[in-house]
């Protein structure tokens, strides 16, 4: 079994032992995590590696005049991949028809998150375009750099008379070549220590709004491959049955009758269940309905989500186990207050539920050495993991990095658990037995890692005039980074993922406490596409919803009066306003509902419309976004990530709860787990802050003002906060 | 044996009745355009045309479709496939990609049977087919701007 965790009574001691094969790799999170608090400028402040030879690193230019990037962020949809090859191109100045993106992987000092100190590669926390911003822009103007150098020894011809444009190198008008023609040349200049990057009046791709993604014609003919699309000779395909209950093991399994069955190959058992061997995937699954598993469950999490939400309730009206930010004097302000408000808010367990379900192909070679191909969010966690399995040493793990269906947080786990499994499975298999683990959606959807249920217990106090004194939240629920690598981040209590959109807010209240009590359930837990923002905001949004209401107060000029120090935050929210007609009366029966939230340094407001027809009945209308996520690199990418943070978002508000009943979840697939679909979509329009600040992320902070927004819009209709998530189950009730 | 026409040429099979069309196509022809993503006919992302008609392959099984005549994304051709194809790129529809064979072969049915959908018809045509991404304004876009197109 796999020991990814750290003994909780001597972490500092063990931080260097305790990892999985690579110690880089905890320390690594560790700097990684802190940093993502210090924001863009750690980006900037991460120690330089030295300038490496872009030909050998980031921009692969072959032969056949490809340009390769070698990307150091994960592509699952959220157009990372052509917001780099945006980067590269535009100091580059190639043709968009030669590019092609790969994943790279391996090599820490070239592919760490910068946004992370360097230290490790991941890609999460909205992160892709603040690591990139300045290592891939060096990267194309290196290599622009030295291919017009290899032409100017060519040509022998003064280097400031050569022109690069649409990927052709020229002097004058008789010497043309193409990239490739001098890439091998190019290669073996040297590589310039400080190559300048272009002016911002300079930039024709960056900020470009008719540039469009370099891959979307594979993705409309059904070419582009994803994991579960990857052929190769003898491939077999695996399917799991896991534990019934979370911390269940296997203690006997029959599998006679499934070996017997035609097309299967075998029946395995994994650390993490069995695996049924097939030659193809139906033979796997007619298999796996022949297999018989007795658990012992005498481990594992009983407790359905009623026993842990009633627990949950109790803990949040109790004392708080630990402080996350303690300005002034909540307790007193509280109780000198003119007027006191009180919230209570529920929030279900969550699903990725990415359509392609989770996957991982794995091969071992007659030498030893393991490639593993998937959705590698980890890559660097995760090739330490295999080789843990394998029983060899990380440099002979390579791993290739696959475009996914999907993620939202879901591929970037901890316990490796689809690595260990294909792994695991090869490594009984034997040498030269390639074999793919492909889940089914109910082994998705019953196999954890969800984003954590929560309870937060809410007061404010209001002075005279409405404004608020003191605010004291007080949030129960899992901690996302405890049994992770991540554990030794936990500070004084503090998992900062169950707190991050709470603990900064941004308005002007002098006293404020945010406290937490960090549950033990063996629920396995994971970041959900905007992580503690998904429940922080929802939370904040409201509540200062209705002390605006309590005062008497405007929404929109309620919060600008609390953003004095904080001017993105009030640009953000005057625009949203401003195009949403925040002023203006609205047709009967419509109604209008605001809410700001600022994460992972992107800020973004939207304003919803909508249409109250009494009861549970109701539509979204319209959704006015706006967001400043500094410099904007991919203008309609940004749109699409709004776009699609909102849907997503708005999904998960209206309708989606997972259950457990016994200790077994209630969902299977999404007849019952049910994600947004086309005829509940709003008309979403997405206005972009100009900004020369450095860019910051747009994949997540989309999702987080979504839900407040439609909560606040139903309370102005209907006069109460829908406090206890998903809404249309608990309107009405 | 099961006889009928995929993409336009005869094919035959000979493999388990009871396998869905969605495990055929894919594992036993190799044609992976057509997607698995819940099996139950709940997301629409293995959305094939059965004799024109968009059909949940993962509940088909082949048994079922001697003699018929089955189009996959890698088959989709025509004014109409074609047009839905190039709008979806122009319009920057898909973000991971994963669903979009499934909403285009959903799209192309619509238009083909609906030259010029109304919101209420794209709804109702497309609202079996989930999108994770949430692309669903843009696939809206699309295929009015496809039936524009056809129009024309």
């Amino acid at each position: 079994m796999l020991q990814f965790r750290a003994k909780k009574e001597a972490v500092q001691a063990t931080r260097r032992q305790f990892l999985i094969g690579t110690a880089a790799t905890a320390a690594g999170l560790a700097v990684g995590y802190r940093l993502i608090a210090a924001g863009p400028a750690a980006a900037q402040a991460a120690p330089a590696a030295a300038q490496a030879n872009p030909f050998q690193t980031y921009v692969e230019i072959t032969p056949a005049n490809r340009i390769v990037i070698h990307s150091s962020q994960f592509e699952m949809g959220q157009g990372s991949y052509f917001g780099i090859a945006t980067l590269v191109m535009e100091e580059l100045d190639g043709d968009w028809a030669q590019v092609d993106v790969i994943g790279g992987s391996g090599n820490t000092a070239l592919f760490g998150n910068l946004a992370w100190g360097g230290a490790f590669q991941g890609t999460g926390g909205s992160t892709s375009m603040t690591s990139s911003w300045e290592r891939y822009r060096k990267a194309g103007a290196a290599a622009r750099a030295m291919l017009v150098a290899a032409a100017a020894k060519e040509w022998n011809a003064p280097a400031d008379e050569i022109t690069v444009a649409s990927g052709v190198i020229a002097h004058g008008s008789n010497k043309r070549a193409t990239f490739g023609e001098l890439a091998q040349a190019a290669a073996g200049m040297p590589v310039p220590e400080d190559v300048p990057l272009k002016s911002r009046d300079k930039w024709t791709q960056i900020g470009s709004d008719t540039l469009k993604r370099y891959d979307s014609a594979g993705k409309t003919n059904g070419t582009q491959p994803y994991t579960i699309d990857l052929k190769m000779d003898g491939l077999l395909t695996a399917v799991m049955i896991h534990p019934p209950k979370f911390g269940g093991e296997v203690a006997s399994f029959d599998a006679a009758k499934a070996k017997a069955h035609d097309g299967v190959v075998d029946v395995i058992q994994t650390p993490r269940g069995i695996a049924v061997v097939g030659k193809n995937m139906w033979a796997a699954l007619k298999g796996r309905d022949l297999v018989t598993v007795e658990w012992n469950e005498a481990k594992a999490e009983q407790r359905g989500t009623a026993e842990i939400m009633a627990e949950y309730n109790k803990l949040a009206d109790g004392p708080a186990k630990a402080t996350a930010r303690n300005d002034g004097d909540a307790a007193a302000a509280l109780a000198s207050a003119d007027k006191v408000v009180e919230g209570h808010y529920e929030f279900p367990y969550l699903v990725h539920a990415s359509i392609e379900p989770l996957n991982a192909v794995a091969r071992i070679g007659e030498d030893g050495t393991v490639e593993v191909w998937g959705g590698h969010q980890m890559p660097d966690l995760y090739q330490a993991a295999a080789a843990q399995v394998a029983g060899t040493t990380p440099d002979k793990v390579k791993l290739h990095v696959m475009k996914t269906g999907g993620s939202f947080g879901r591929r970037a786990v901890s316990d490796a658990d689809l690595i260990v499994e294909s792994v695991a499975v090869a490594k009984a298999l034997g040498p030269g037995k390639p074999v793919k683990v492909q889940w089914t959606r109910e082994n998705d959807m019953r196999g954890g890692r969800y984003r954590p249920a929560y309870v937060h217990a809410i007061k404010a106090g209001l002075d005279k005039d409405g404004n608020i004194v003191a605010m004291h939240d007080h949030i129960v629920g899992q901690s996302i980074m405890a049994g992770s690598p991540m554990e030794a981040m936990i500070e004084n209590g503090v998992d900062a993922t169950s707190v991050e959109g709470a603990s900064n807010l941004p308005y002007a209240v002098p006293n404020l406490k945010i406290d937490l009590t960090t549950t033990d359930v063996k629920i396995p837990v994971l970041w959900w596409r905007s992580v503690g923002s998904t429940h922080t905001a929802y939370v904040m949004e409201t509540f200062v919803d209705e002390l605006a209401a309590a005062a008497n107060r405007d929404p929109v000029e309620f919060r600008l009066s609390m953003l004095e120090k904080h001017p993105r935050h009030a640009a953000v929210l005057r625009l949203a306003a401003e195009k949403a007609g925040w002023d203006k009366p609205l047709p009967e029966g419509r109604f209008r509902g605001v809410a700001l939230h600022e994460s992972f340094h992107t800020y973004v407001a939207e304003v919803v419309e909508i249409t109250f027809n009494g009861g549970s009945d109701f539509t979204v209308d319209r959704v006015v976004c706006a967001v400043d996520c500094g410099t904007a690199i991919n203008p309609d990418q940004i749109r699409a990530q709004m776009e699609g943070g909102i849907g997503f978002g708005l999904g998960a508000i209206l309708q989606e709860e997972l259950t457990l009943t016994g200790g077994v979840v209630d969902q299977e697939n999404y007849d019952t787990y049910t994600p947004l679909r086309i005829d509940q979509m709003p008309k979403v329009e997405v206005h972009i802050v100009p900004s020369d600040e450095p860019p910051t992320g747009v994949g997540e902070p989309g999702v987080p003002p979504i839900g407040p927004a439609i909560a606040n819009a139903l309370r102005a209709a209907t006069g109460k906060t829908i406090s206890k998530l998903p809404i249309i189950k608990n309107l009405s009730a | 044996m099961v006889a009928f026409t995929l993409n336009g040429e005869a094919q035959t099979l000979d493999a388990d009745p009871e396998m869905p069309l969605l495990w055929a196509i894919r594992d036993v022809v190799g044609l992976t355009g057509t997607k698995f993503g819940c099996g139950l006919a709940q997301c629409g992302a293995c959305t094939v045309h059965i004799d024109g008609v968009p059909t949940r392959s993962c509940q088909t099984a082949i048994s079922d479709i001697e003699g018929a005549s089955i189009t996959t994304i890698e088959g989709l051709s025509g004014k109409v496939g074609e047009t839905v194809q190039a709008v979806w790129a122009e319009l920057d529809v898909p973000q991971c990609g994963y669903c979009q064979s499934g909403q285009i072969m959903s799209a192309a049915a619509l238009l083909a049977e609906t030259p010029k959908p109304t919101d209420d018809d794209i709804d109702s045509a497309m609202s079996g087919n989930l999108c994770r991404c949430a692309t669903y304004q843009r696939i809206r876009t699309a295929i009015h701007e496809a039936a524009n197109r056809l129009e024309a």
